[in-house]
């Protein structure tokens, strides 16, 4: 492939809409579908909030009272797909990898701009359906996981639909790694070496490569599931000689790296922050990047690990829970570095860097139970319990989305040219890591004690610490308020952001806010060093800034 | 200089670790155990519990100390400390998670096996299994423990049907089906488990087992009560709308109380 780094290397100006239509309109650059990518995430993560909130009020008490129990069921597959697939991974892979990686890599868009938006409207229509398909005949009530033959003989419109949706947003996220896999072997700037890209770089190369290798797995699977139920095949009903224990391998191959496509980009994300809010190089460049490489080796060899209870032989027991207990290893280099690259810094307590140590503190406790977790004898007692949905959610709510909103009050001054109030933030902060802790930690009790998941109606020895779980999630939502509030206010009067208000050295900081369409109005800059930061590199730092 | 900060970071580690293995004693997370391998499973839930304290502790402190320690006062400018690695240092916290991860996957296999884990799936006081020619698929517990308990004179054949939204049991010595578990306390239960529609869980919180009963593949469960007394059998594993109601209770009685039971209720003379 060859690569042009002159003005023009993107489609025709003419094809690009201008102004805020742009936003509603098939764009190829890649700014605005990494903006589009975001905007829809949040559209779907407000939608998926409102039915924790609904999951969270049924809960309130120890009776199935506020819903019927099949619209329970309906509610909480909803939540946990829209959350997985319509928020999460769009937003840690689609948005920021598309806003940032050309920038990173030193190209003018991605490698395939075409495939990059037919990648992002792929989802809203997907999302749509799904949503829709609980006015239609009800939605999906087998959970996210979908298992067989609980899938197969609940009613079959809300499943299909779930099926067909999830397929596209799965092929949406193959199109999407496949792009990014090329940007960053493909269009690098020549000069830059691998070892010189930013970290966010490595990390998306990373969770790539999972998405390549693990999602069209999925997509299998669920194509296979379809003919069971449309077609009345066998391949995972047990009436007709099918193996459900199939489809869970099957299922995990894909759902267990899928939480690492959650968090690698979100590693990748905070290993940008940091150095930039604390003044300080990035401790350990290498071995961070060697720790995302083993976090993707090992995450693809450890989907069994949610079998334990399943009926698995002992040898494979022992396999995954070795293979399982190891990630902490990689992971734990990488929390270390991060602390090492606080540690002498001069640290600005800014919303960023808040959400950012409010993700490390949240995901070490997350970590330490998946590590528990990966125990056999452990796993066996709190397997499928609310210990489980507390660790799940301190892994992808304190871990990915706490850096979402670090990397949101980070970059949007980049994205819009203007400044967020930062007072609304650390209040935004505030309520979240509270309202979040309130919420999750009592689950862990709740677990170990005998409640399990995905149950409308509990033992009533559990009502109070659900209704305290509920107070957190109460403050979980209302502390989206202060964050919508501010977004709007930035948008129409905020303070303008300049180009580079935090002084950083990465390469989307050295043009202007917001960028013009093809990044850089001449060349692109050569940046070697994306953390050169540290007493003896500032006066470099201001050199190279004018 | 550097003599004081080795000895705050030895003292700030001592405490650190006698907190933690504080807190893992004095907060209790578990409902009371109740069979044989309930305290094996507290044992290394208490291992992960200290561990899990002192990291979670640690970093935690560390994070806000460097916040507070580090951060930019006001009229402050410029960078902090140009350090960008330190091999020695990297090397040491790959090695001390890489040791812990090992030692706690060795521990946690040493209980797997003293829980019955690794016993041969077929190999079990009744016989009841052995002639079974479909898979059959084993739990924690799959074969005997504890065998040389006094009181275990031969496990109790059980057979475990699951549905929407019920388990049923049946006893085959004196054809007894009922709702409720009974099982007699110091005695090996040996629980043959099918499903007849989903896939369920048969979970006991108090026994700290857990085995998915799975449609078309037949599972096994061993355990052995330790304690008298009622307690909750709940499906774990999401079966359909009613899951959350589909549970049931386990009776653990004396022998002679378990007898009674067993005769009043049998539909054979024993």
């Amino acid at each position: 492939m060859t690569i042009s780094l002159k003005p023009g290397n993107t489609p025709p100006e003419k094809l690009q809409p201008t102004g805020w239509l742009k936003y509603l309109s098939f764009s190829l650059d890649h700014k605005v579908i990494g903006l589009q990518y975001l905007v829809c995430g949040f559209f779907f993560y407000l939608i998926g909030g409102s039915l924790a909130g609904a999951i969270r009020v049924e809960l309130t008490s120890p009776l199935s009272d506020f819903m019927p129990r099949e619209v329970y069921n309906q509610v909480l597959t909803l939540h946990g797909t829209i959350m997985i697939f319509l928020w999460i991974v769009p937003v840690v892979n689609g948005a920021f990898g598309n806003y940032l990686i050309p920038f990173y890599v030193g190209a003018r868009d991605m490698a395939f701009p075409r495939l990059n938006a037919v990648a992002f409207w792929l989802i809203p229509p997907s999302g749509l359906m799904l949503i829709t398909s609980y006015f239609i005949n009800g939605a999906a009530q087998s959970g996210w996981t979908a298992y067989p033959p609980l899938s197969i003989t609940t009613p079959a419109a809300g499943q299909i639909i779930w099926i067909l949706s999830v397929l596209l947003l799965g092929g949406s996220s193959i199109f999407g790694g496949i792009n990014f896999i090329a940007t960053i072997l493909k269009l690098r700037r020549p000069g830059l070496k691998l070892m010189q890209l930013p970290m966010y770089c490595w990390a998306m190369l990373g969770t790539s490569i999972l998405v390549v290798l693990s999602t069209p797995v999925l997509a299998g699977t669920l194509i296979l599931l379809s003919f069971d139920i449309v077609a009345h095949t066998g391949f995972f009903n047990p009436s007709l000689g099918g193996n459900v224990i199939v489809y869970q391998h099957l299922f995990w191959f894909y759902s267990h790296p899928a939480v690492y496509i959650m968090v690698l980009p979100a590693f990748g994300l905070v290993s940008e922050i940091l150095p930039i809010h604390s003044r300080k190089p990035l401790f350990g460049y290498t071995t961070m990047v060697f720790s995302i490489m083993g976090i993707v080796v090992l995450g693809l060899v450890v989907w069994a690990h949610h079998m334990f209870t399943s009926g698995t032989p002992p040898w494979m027991r022992l396999f995954f829970t070795i293979a399982t207990a190891f990630i902490a290893v990689p992971t734990g280099i990488k929390f270390f570095n991060w602390v090492a690259t606080l540690w002498g810094g001069k640290i600005s307590l800014n919303a960023a860097m808040l959400f950012s140590c409010g993700f490390i503190i949240n995901f070490v406790l997350g970590g330490i139970t998946g590590v528990a977790l990966a125990q056999v004898p452990f796993d066996v007692h709190v397997h499928d319990t609310y210990f489980v949905v507390a660790h799940f959610h301190y892994i992808v709510y304190g871990g990915s989305v706490f850096v979402i909103f670090s990397s949101i009050y980070h970059w949007f001054p980049k994205f819009t040219g203007k400044m967020l109030n930062e007072n609304l933030g650390r209040f935004h902060f505030i309520i979240t890591f509270i309202g979040f802790n309130l919420c999750f930690a009592p689950q862990h009790w709740l677990g170990l004690n005998g409640m399990p998941r995905r149950v409308a109606e509990y033992d009533p020895q559990f009502q109070l610490i659900n209704q305290i779980s509920s107070v957190g999630a109460l403050l979980m939502a209302l502390s989206t308020l202060p964050f919508l509030w501010n977004i709007l206010q930035s948008i129409l009067y905020g303070d303008e952001a300049g180009d580079n208000p935090w002084n950083a050295l990465t390469p989307e900081w050295l043009t202007s806010s917001p960028p013009p369409v093809e990044n850089w109005e001449g060349e692109a800059p050569l940046v070697l060093e994306p953390y050169g930061y540290g007493e003896k590199d500032s006066t470099k730092t201001q050199e190279q800034l004018k | 200089m550097p003599k004081l900060s080795a000895i705050l970071t030895l003292t700030s580690s001592l405490i650190l670790g006698i907190g933690g293995v504080w807190i893992a004693y004095n907060v209790d997370m578990l409902p009371v155990s109740a069979s044989m391998n309930a305290p094996v499973y507290d044992e290394l839930y208490r291992v992960l519990f200290i561990i899990g304290c002192i990291l979670f502790i640690g970093m935690t402190a560390l994070v806000i100390y460097s916040l507070f320690q580090f951060r930019r006062r006001p009229g402050e400018t410029g960078d902090g400390i140009d350090l960008e690695g330190n091999i020695s240092l990297e090397i040491f916290w790959t090695a001390v998670p890489a040791i812990i991860v090992l030692f706690i996957g060795l521990y946690s296999y040493d209980i797997y096996d003293r829980m019955g884990g690794m016993q041969p799936l077929m190999h079990d006081h009744s016989g009841q299994i052995n002639n079974q020619v479909e898979r059959v698929w084993g739990g924690i517990g799959s074969g005997p423990i504890e065998s040389t308990s006094t009181k275990n004179l031969s496990s109790l054949p059980i057979e475990l049907t699951a549905m929407q939204f019920a388990f049923i049991f049946h006893y085959p010595k004196g054809d007894i089906i009922s709702g409720e578990l009974h099982v007699p306390v110091g005695r090996e239960v040996n629980l043959k488990m099918e499903s007849k529609d989903v896939i369920h869980a048969f979970w006991v919180p108090q026994f700290r087992l857990k085995q998915d009963v799975i449609p078309g593949q037949p599972t096994i469960l061993n355990f052995t009560p330790t304690k008298t007394g009622n307690f909750p059998i709940v499906c774990a594993e999401l079966c359909g709308p009613y899951h959350g109601g589909m549970r049931s209770n386990v009776i653990v009685d004396e022998q002679e109380d378990f007898d009674t039971w067993l005769k009043e209720n049998s539909k054979e003379q024993i």
